[in-house]
């Protein structure tokens, strides 16, 4: 395993120097959050539960109805939120939901996986004219830091629908990570650091007789630009956080070893880094057939990971500066169907939002006990859920930008839940 | 005696199969026609008439702008463009030593034919254009197989059947999704087991006539003549479309209705077009109708539509864009200032014969362009040869052209219908996981992509780029280290198989000591290094 230590960055940086090349390595301080607390930029911390959690195994039980699964079906226990109460299979989760609020009364319409993961990642329903930006690549365009040198949109684990940049440009999609805990694809050269140095110092030969008869085109392409980011990046210090194994063994048992609750430890490092939106992506949730074993399995690495997040951002400070969102495309049927599962359900599911700022401790919506109304008490629509993360992150939510295609398109067509925001927030 | 035969008879009969079936495929590997030079020149003289007027077009563009447009592009640099448009790769090094050979007239035009009538151009081409037609999300398939409506229209473009009557296949043929391979049109549609009117009806105007009728699904259009009433009429066209146990078929008996949005009730549509109602006929199912009026010979939506994207796949960007958003064509009639127009009209004139159409377009002034203008050092002058087309345009290769060149280059040998199956399966694998890898554009053909970062670590660090490159005996990397005479010899080679052209001097001084006095391992880690260097360049990965 070479190690990339800062000695060899300096000699990089130095041999860059001597060779007069374009991608200079600049300096920069290691951890954006030595600059804690309300001045920093804040991000956002989505926790991807793909597939469609059910809410009644999750934060929105009956227990003891026909709908909640009579005796066989979840307990509710008590959270640390007086009026709230979540399914049993998540005891430490419990104990740390006061960090977040609850909201119990989502609406989208759509019952499609891949355009729920749209409307739930966009704020609107897919269209055939254009791509919308993900709410993660919003933030990462307005609330960009120059300091950090890896991406500032990371995906971890194996989303079926990662976050996408839309009509804001491809370069905003996630950087994807499939196996957290390892590097990033592609990050390390395939050959010692001399031919390293040679193709480099080719490859200016070979720009420089492109560039002739061509400079404003070539200049147009960014293709220099994307390399030497490219570069910058697979030499940067930053790479570390997406290690783990200088974190104590009790840590990371604390998160668990599995790739969720490693993306989880990962996530934290990558926000003390400055990272601008991270997702992490946990699937099998789409238990069409035997409901509640798959939630009991899910529940297992979800509960630890999820409590210790919250504890560790809260201890941390970093919880100020972060939204943090544990959401799904839709939730489930309420009514249990004859292979024992939950289908699609896109009237009336949960999800957990807190930090950066916003209220905690809240409960918004209720959805019916007995099953039989489709839409629930207080409906939240997705896109007022996208004005009030966007508002909290400091972005102006209702900003009209000019599609390429031309056509004007507001980031998030919503206004936020007033409910939720704090009142020394913006 | 009997059971002793049946299962002599059972070992031998799949061993036959497995010897008959290596025997054809040998039998298949028919003497390789890439040694000859191309002699064929079928379109050549045909279309000098309208390839004149083309270039007229643009004499007058030029001057009334105020720009001089750019010197010839090298032979080679054509060479390189049309195998990139047309066959989605590079110039092997065959190609290339042959065609610097070739010294008889109208070369070009020779190798254009060439290339046409590659199997190469078919697959390509069909890939190009199913995009548009079918898009590129997965959609059900047990009711939708590209792969099926991918070979059929591949057999078309191979037989240069009529582009009009292609298109009305599409749009109004009945039958199974895999016996008849064009109603994948209708059933790319399908979401839940119900067909998409709504985006059969976008999808229709958009890759047929070249404009976007989508807004008007909700609204009114806001600024072009699209109005709601228009949008459901057309729907309705596709309204009578069910699917059953024996395919896409149409049912007469149903009547198509849309949920009033004011109302919330439902109301009946009938089938109906936005312009042109003298060519919408009489007679015929809705889809048939539909069919003959998108065709018409008097819509000259239809052949500016077609023109404009081959345009746009040959030069890399359309001549209007977005490719499907074009302007109306103007009321009076086909107008000789217009480039659409003009083409369009030699396109109908000739049966919609699109290999014409390329070959027209390849053989024009415009076309043969270089790259390079001396204006494209001043940002103010830039724009003005841009917009002129004075200069070929710069534009990013898709990601399977980008492999497509990567598995070229790293190969001596054409990869070609007359390749060795093992190789053309090769590509087609490797081709999958670089695209996927690589992150597919979508359906937004044409559109302005700049690289991301992912995509230059793939290309830097990637486990492709490193096999592409790696110098082993079987591996144009490997060969050209251990076989070329000379090390300006070997320079040569790397650049001609990876740029399709010769190194500068510069370049030459740059990088030939590299090469000077190595032997074996050291050689073949210089020239690896090299067509690293060449597969990272934004040579490689633009269109130029």
């Amino acid at each position: 395993m070479t190690a990339w230590n800062s000695s060899r960055r300096e000699f990089l940086r130095l041999s860059a120097a001597a060779l007069g090349l374009s991608f200079a390595v600049p300096g920069l301080e290691l951890r954006a959050a030595n600059v804690r607390g309300v001045e920093r930029k804040k991000s956002l911390l989505t926790i991807w539960l793909a597939g469609g959690p059910s809410q009644l195994e999750t934060w929105d039980p009956h227990p003891g109805t026909d709908i909640g699964g009579g005796d066989t079906g979840v307990r509710a226990i008590q959270s640390t939120i007086p009026q709230v109460q979540i399914a049993h299979l998540y005891p430490q989760t419990a104990e740390q939901l006061h960090h977040v609020s609850v909201i119990r009364s989502l609406v989208s319409k759509e019952g499609d996986h891949e355009r729920g993961a749209y409307m739930l990642h966009t704020g609107y329903k897919p269209e055939p004219t254009l791509v919308h930006p993900s709410i993660a690549a919003i933030a990462t365009h307005e609330l960009s830091d120059d300091r950090v040198e890896i991406p500032q949109s990371i995906s971890l684990g194996n989303p079926p629908f990662p976050p996408r940049g839309g009509f804001l440009g491809d370069k905003l999609d996630a950087y994807r990570v499939f196996n957290p805990g390892q590097n990033g694809q592609n990050l390390r050269p395939n050959v010692s650091n001399d031919r390293q140095q040679r193709r480099l110092k080719n490859l200016e030969v070979v720009s420089q007789s492109f560039r002739r008869g061509r400079g404003v085109q070539v200049d147009q392409t960014l293709h220099q630009h994307t390399v030497d980011a490219a570069l910058r990046m697979m030499t940067s210090e930053q790479l570390k956080a997406f290690q783990v194994e200088d974190e104590p063994a009790a840590v990371r048992d604390a998160y668990g070893r599995l790739p969720f609750g490693t993306g989880c430890l990962v996530a934290r490092r990558l926000l003390e880094v400055g990272v601008r939106s991270i997702e992490v992506c946990l699937n099998g949730f789409d238990s069409h057939a035997k409901n509640m074993e798959a939630h009991v399995n899910r529940a297992q690495e979800l509960d630890p990971a999820l409590a210790t997040l919250f504890k560790d951002l809260a201890e941390r400070d970093l919880l100020q500066s972060t939204v943090v969102l544990v959401i799904g495309e839709f939730g489930r049927t309420p009514k249990i169907n004859p292979l024992l599962g939950r289908d699609h359900w896109p009237t009336g599911f949960s999800c957990l939002l807190g930090g950066g700022g916003l209220r905690s401790g809240a409960l918004l919506g209720a959805t019916d006990h007995t099953g039989e109304k489709v839409m629930p008490e207080s409906p939240v629509e997705v896109a007022d859920l996208y004005a009030t993360v966007l508002q909290t992150l400091g972005i102006e939510y209702a900003k009209e930008v000019i599609t390429p295609i031309g056509r004007p398109m507001k980031y998030c067509s919503g206004s936020p839940i007033e409910t939720l925001l704090a009142s020394s927030v913006r | 005696m009997s059971r002793i035969r049946l299962s002599i008879a059972r070992t031998l009969v799949p061993l036959g199969v497995v010897f008959g079936v290596f025997a054809v495929i040998a039998a298949a590997a028919r003497t390789n026609v890439m040694h000859q030079s191309p002699d064929r020149q079928r379109f050549a003289s045909e279309v000098e008439p309208v390839v004149l007027q083309v270039d007229r077009l643009f004499a007058r563009k030029w001057s009334e702008a105020g720009v001089t447009p750019a010197n010839p592009a090298s032979e080679l640099n054509v060479l390189r463009r049309l195998s990139q448009a047309l066959h989605g790769t590079v110039p092997s090094l065959e190609e290339i030593r042959v065609f610097e050979a070739d010294a008889g007239p109208r070369k070009m035009e020779r190798w254009v034919e060439r290339m046409l009538d590659d199997r190469r151009f078919a697959d390509y081409f069909a890939r190009r254009l199913s995009r548009v037609y079918v898009g590129a999300d997965d959609g059900q398939f047990v009711l939708f197989r590209r792969d099926r409506f991918w070979a059929w229209l591949g057999e078309q473009l191979q037989k240069n059947e009529p582009y009009d009557q292609v298109v009305r296949q599409m749009i109004a043929e009945r039958g199974l999704w895999t016996g008849v391979p064009e109603v994948n049109f209708i059933t790319s549609t399908v979401s839940e087991g119900n067909i998409d009117v709504n985006k059969l009806a976008g999808r229709t105007v958009r890759a047929f006539l070249g404009q976007r009728i989508d807004c008007a699904q909700c609204h009114d259009h806001p600024f072009a003549n699209w109005k709601q009433g228009q949008f459901e009429g057309l729907a309705a066209c596709y309204g009578q479309v069910s699917l059953s146990a024996v395919g896409v078929e149409d049912n007469r008996n149903k009547p198509y209705s849309v949920e009033d949005r004011m109302t919330l009730k439902p109301r009946d549509v009938a089938p109906a077009v936005p312009f042109g109602a003298d060519w919408f006929p009489e007679e015929g199912t809705e889809r048939q109708r539909l069919a003959a009026w998108v065709t018409h010979p008097q819509n000259r939506r239809f052949e500016r539509a077609i023109v404009n994207r081959v345009w746009g796949l040959m030069f890399g960007k359309p001549w209007q864009g977005p490719v499907d958003d074009l302007s109306d064509p103007d009321e009076r009639g086909p107008q000789p200032d217009d480039l659409l127009d003009v083409l369009g009209a030699d396109f109908r004139e000739h049966h919609c014969d699109l290999k014409r159409l390329i070959a027209t377009i390849a053989a024009t002034h415009a076309f043969r362009l270089s790259s390079e203008h001396l204006d494209f050092e001043v940002p103010e002058r830039a724009i003005v040869v841009e917009e002129s087309w004075a200069a070929f345009p710069l534009t990013r290769l898709r990601p399977e052209q980008v492999i497509g060149s990567m598995l070229q280059a790293s190969s001596i040998k054409t990869i070609d219908q007359n390749s060795h199956w093992v190789r053309r399966a090769f590509r087609f694998f490797q081709e999958l996981n670089f695209v996927k890898e690589y992150g597919d554009l979508g359906d937004n053909e044409l559109g302005d992509h700049s690289g991301t970062i992912p995509q230059a670590l793939l290309r830097m660090n990637g486990e492709f780029a490193k096999d592409r490159s790696e110098g082993n005996p079987f591996s144009a990397p490997g060969r050209i280290a251990s076989m070329a005479p000379t090390d300006d010899g070997c320079l040569d080679l790397c650049f001609l198989v990876c740029l399709s052209r010769y190194p500068t001097a510069v370049e030459r001084a740059a990088i030939l000591p590299q090469l000077e006095g190595t032997t074996n391992d050291n050689r073949k880690s210089a020239v690896e290094d090299i067509f690293w260097t060449l597969y990272n360049s934004a040579e490689f990965s633009w269109g130029h």
